[in-house]
């Protein structure tokens, strides 16, 4: 086959993170493109919980749809994800563990029962390494070469290699040998395609991007589906050089983050929606500071605490009106890993450039999910250079000097001569205050209004400074998608779908939800046929704000807030109804 | 690339030592703020800490707008705030000299929980907290430290909550130097405050400083009239049972001076990043550092 999606199921705790973890690492090993994504929910122990990896000779940007074959390490896995198995398909269990009658078979789906308790049992009185025998079964069945595999899973157990690690590889092993004895023709099997790629999941990328950009300091909240940055940056704090802190709550963090940026490193803070607009306060301040500052918001389903384990793109108007008061910002949304990456690497330019707060918008379906990404795509920025780069200004140095692009000279504590003080209250361009016994006198609500265009200026330099909205596609097509984030992935992944039924259809991508690029954006939007707006959110809150600011009304839409990513084939029937209905 | 700031020929020679800012205090004639400001410079001046390796953190409210008064560097950020953004300071550029300003209701009320794990970490922060018992800038309501009773704008039948034990606080939530001075007594407080500034950790002083206009209770009258120091009672600060037995003490007898002095090594002494240097200083990025990939593979 030229693709396969594979899925696996079980309870949390069951360890079925490791068993796809595996899988997405041993297809990306033999050169395939791959999309992982875990689904699992907001507990330790019980519930359902599982895993889908697809993978193809070519790009591939979600998780897909029908799966080829499911691995189910109990009854209600079966149960779940049978009505979703794709023409053809293969379920693999145990028998020992639960019955599944011919009768309980979608048509067209075949069984393989693996011995995996019985297998497991060889090595240990560890049942958990039926999901070996289970994997190895798995493994043949989608074409991983056995070497592939073993190399794979014995690598995930790092320098903790020793008998449970050879348990596990003897356990596949089996799993394999039997699958592959017991299978007949075996027409799901993928073949290798060249040199390994690199595997990664967004947040991966993001914490990666922030290492490349220059980032020294990290402060953070456990919160999902944003946690795995800290991870990262944890685990590799000392190699990296990167100071990194849980802080006692995100209102500390994004303070915390904008000290370390104030004196002199480049720094990020790290959320979900619920620990963001706990930081909205400190996002003001340091655009009122004029403080670089990196803030990636991992967005889940809300309102409140929501779904914490589930995807949704509802925070984007929470992230335009963060903080009271006008101040300049931009928000980057990346689709993908590669784009995670980049994206991160020119928010901290931004913040650099424009000393104002930049916020990556990512959400629970980029954060969470793994993909390749080629090397080229994640290009390392060259050396970089220190911040202490102001020169004395004639002894008149003007921490807020009006300048042209809003942009003045940035000394940092510890330089000479330079000594000024960041406010939080306006001020004047020596970050003298005029909030309080200056307030209201002429003179100075003049300069109040001065101070606030010198900082407002900035947001038009953002709006050209950060990526343009683009089209994916061939510039006529009965259908122009306008998407923002993760959901770009589905809609590339159905626009082949889309193109096979006779639909043909182009991407208006906008990487930069804000400020919004809106010379380019406006052309784009008015040579569109008919636009179909897609959204994971309830109101369409990236259509509101293209009307806002470019007046253009995108009155077909589809928005889905149940809380899963897009699938492919759900973007294609919306796209189908929308052309075949007419206008 | 790191450049060093130098005037051009023919302007104002450095400043050397801390001194008064251009900018006039805006506190009230009389206010106690005033002597704390005070007895913070001249305590930075005897330590010979050079105003451009000084940072002066604070949030909002009358005394957190200490900053402004001195010519060293200054963040002057939001209400409750002032401890985190000191951090951040400190782990970004250890070398730097930090003092955190504020008052009651900044630290006590609206930031407690960043007061408590400040000194949990011992990060090397002096916090000079002007305790007037009574919220200020926004015109008289009760404080954290508000005495049973009193009343106010917000409380007109008088405080029902027991007040917070700022000394006790800091005690028990591991800071290693914990003062407490009275503005009525600036060269104390200058001692205090230039004991913290030297101590290698996490240095708190909670400095009574009275509020002239809206707190009628608490006034310097009605402190002068309690105070005691506590070098004189035989107190011995490396003792925290009598460190906690004196922070009992309110009413008619308030002790000031240190009550308790230990050391623990600091955050910035554990965190193995800050090892090598002020982060400020250190290489960035991933050139070079190509094998960070290979996880991925």
């Amino acid at each position: 086959m030229a693709e396969i999606v594979l899925r696996t199921g079980g309870a949390a705790g069951d360890g079925i993170a490791s068993v796809g973890d595996v899988l997405a690492k041993s297809l990306s090993r033999m050169g395939l493109h791959v999309f992982g994504m875990n689904a699992y929910q907001s507990v330790i122990r019980g519930g359902h919980v599982w895993f889908q990896a697809r993978a193809s000779a070519d790009p591939v940007h979600s998780q897909g749809d029908q799966a080829d074959v499911l691995f189910a390490l109990n009854k209600e896995t079966a149960q779940i994800h049978l009505p979703s198995m794709g023409a053809g398909s293969t379920v693999v269990y145990d028998p020992e563990k639960f019955e599944l009658t011919d009768s309980e078979l979608p048509v067209g789906t075949k069984k393989l029962a693996v011995p995996t308790l019985e297998i497991a049992r060889k090595y240990s009185s560890q049942s958990i390494l039926q999901n070996a025998a289970g994997l190895g079964a798995t493994a043949y069945l989608a074409g991983i070469p056995l070497a592939v595999l073993q190399k794979t899973l014995s690598d995930s157990f790092g320098r903790k290699k020793g008998e449970i690690a050879d348990w596990n590889v003897g356990a596949a092993g089996e799993g394999y040998a039997f699958a592959e004895k017991n299978t007949g023709a075996n027409d799901h099997a993928v073949k290798p395609a060249g040199a390994p790629k690199l595997l990664m999941t967004g947040n991966q990328a993001i914490a990666l991007g922030a290492a490349a950009a220059g980032c020294k300091f990290l402060a953070q909240y456990p919160m999902t589906p944003a946690s795995t940055i800290l991870h990262w940056l944890a685990a590799h704090s000392q190699q990296l050089g990167i100071v990194v802190k849980q802080a006692e709550d995100e209102i500390a963090v994004v303070n915390m983050a904008i000290g370390a940026s104030f004196a002199g490193v480049r720094s990020m803070c790290a959320t979900s929606g619920g620990g963001f607009s706990l930081m909205v306060e400190g996002i003001g301040m340091a655009g009122m500071t004029e403080t670089p500052l990196v803030v990636v918001e991992a967005q889940r389903a809300g309102p409140s605490t929501g779904l914490p384990t589930k995807t949704e793109q509802g925070d984007l108007n929470l992230m335009l009106g963060a903080g009271q008061g006008d101040f300049p910002r931009a928000i980057l949304a990346p689709a993908d890993a590669g784009e995670a990456f980049r994206a991160t690497v020119k928010a901290f330019q931004l913040a650099e450039d424009w000393q104002t707060p930049v916020i990556v918008a990512s959400d629970f379906h980029l954060s969470e999910s793994m993909m390749t990404v080629e090397r080229d795509e994640i290009p390392f920025p060259g050396p970089i250079p220190s911040l202490f780069t102001v020169e004395p200004n004639g002894g008149d140095y003007r921490r807020y000097a009006y300048t042209e692009s809003g942009v003045s000279p940035r000394a940092l504590p510890g330089q000479a001569g330079l000594q000024f003080k960041a406010g939080s209250d306006e001020h004047d361009e020596r970050g003298h205050l005029i909030s309080d016994v200056l307030s209201g006198v002429p003179i100075w609500v003049a300069e109040r209004e001065k101070m606030m265009d010198k900082r407002m200026r900035k947001l038009e330099g953002l709006r050209s400074a950060g990526p343009a909205p683009t089209l994916e596609g061939p510039a006529d097509a009965a259908l122009t998608f306008v998407a923002w984030g993760s959901t770009v992935g589905a809609i590339r992944d159905a626009t082949p779908l889309l193109r096979a039924k006779g639909v043909t259809t182009n991407l208006i991508r906008i990487p930069q939800v804000f400020p919004l690029a809106t010379t380019a954006l406006v052309p784009l939007l008015t040579k569109a046929t008919r636009t179909l707006l897609v959204e994971a959110n309830f109101t369409g809150q990236l259509g509101h704000l293209i009307r806002a600011e470019t007046g253009i009304a995108l009155p077909n839409r589809f928005l889905k807030y149940d809380g899963e990513p897009f699938a492919p084939m759900e973007i294609v029937q919306k796209a189908l109804e929308g052309v075949s209905h007419g206008h | 690339m790191v450049t060093s700031a130098v005037p051009a020929a023919g302007t104002t020679p450095l400043p050397v030592l801390v001194s008064k800012s251009d900018i006039k205090p805006t506190w009230c004639p009389g206010c106690g703020d005033f002597g704390v400001v005070a007895a913070l410079e001249m305590a930075l001046k005897r330590l010979k800490i050079p105003p451009h390796e000084t940072v002066l953190v604070s949030g909002i409210g009358c005394s957190s707008n200490l900053p402004h008064f001195l010519n060293t560097y200054g963040f002057h950020g939001i209400h409750g705030r002032a401890i985190p953004v000191a951090e951040g300071i400190r782990w970004a550029n250890h070398s730097l000299h930090v003092v955190v300003t504020g008052g009651d209701g900044d630290g006590f009320g609206i930031g407690a929980g960043h007061f408590v794990h400040a000194m949990r970490r011992n990060v090397k922060i002096t916090y000079v907290a002007m305790d007037n018992q009574i919220y200020g800038l926004t015109t008289g309501q009760a404080s954290p430290t508000s005495t049973m009773g009193a009343k106010t704008k917000s409380t007109p039948t008088g405080v029902i909550e027991h007040p917070i034990n700022p000394i006790g606080l800091a005690i028990a939530s591991g800071a290693t130097y914990v003062a407490r001075g009275f503005s009525g007594d600036v060269k104390q407080m200058a001692d205090l405050i230039a004991g913290a500034l030297q101590h290698n950790g996490f240095a708190f002083v909670d400095a009574f400083s009275p509020c002239v206009t809206y707190n009628k209770l608490n006034t310097f009258d009605w402190f002068r009239q309690r105070v005691y120091k506590l070098e004189s009672a035989g107190h011995d600060p490396s003792d925290i049972g009598q460190a906690f037995a004196r922070a009992q003490e309110w009413g008619d007898k308030l002790p000031t001076g240190l009550f308790y002095k230990t050391d623990r090594p600091t955050y910035e002494d554990l965190e193995e990043v800050l090892q090598a240097g002020p982060a400020a200083r250190q290489p960035a990025g991933l050139v070079g550092k190509e094998s960070v990939l290979d996880e991925f593979l």
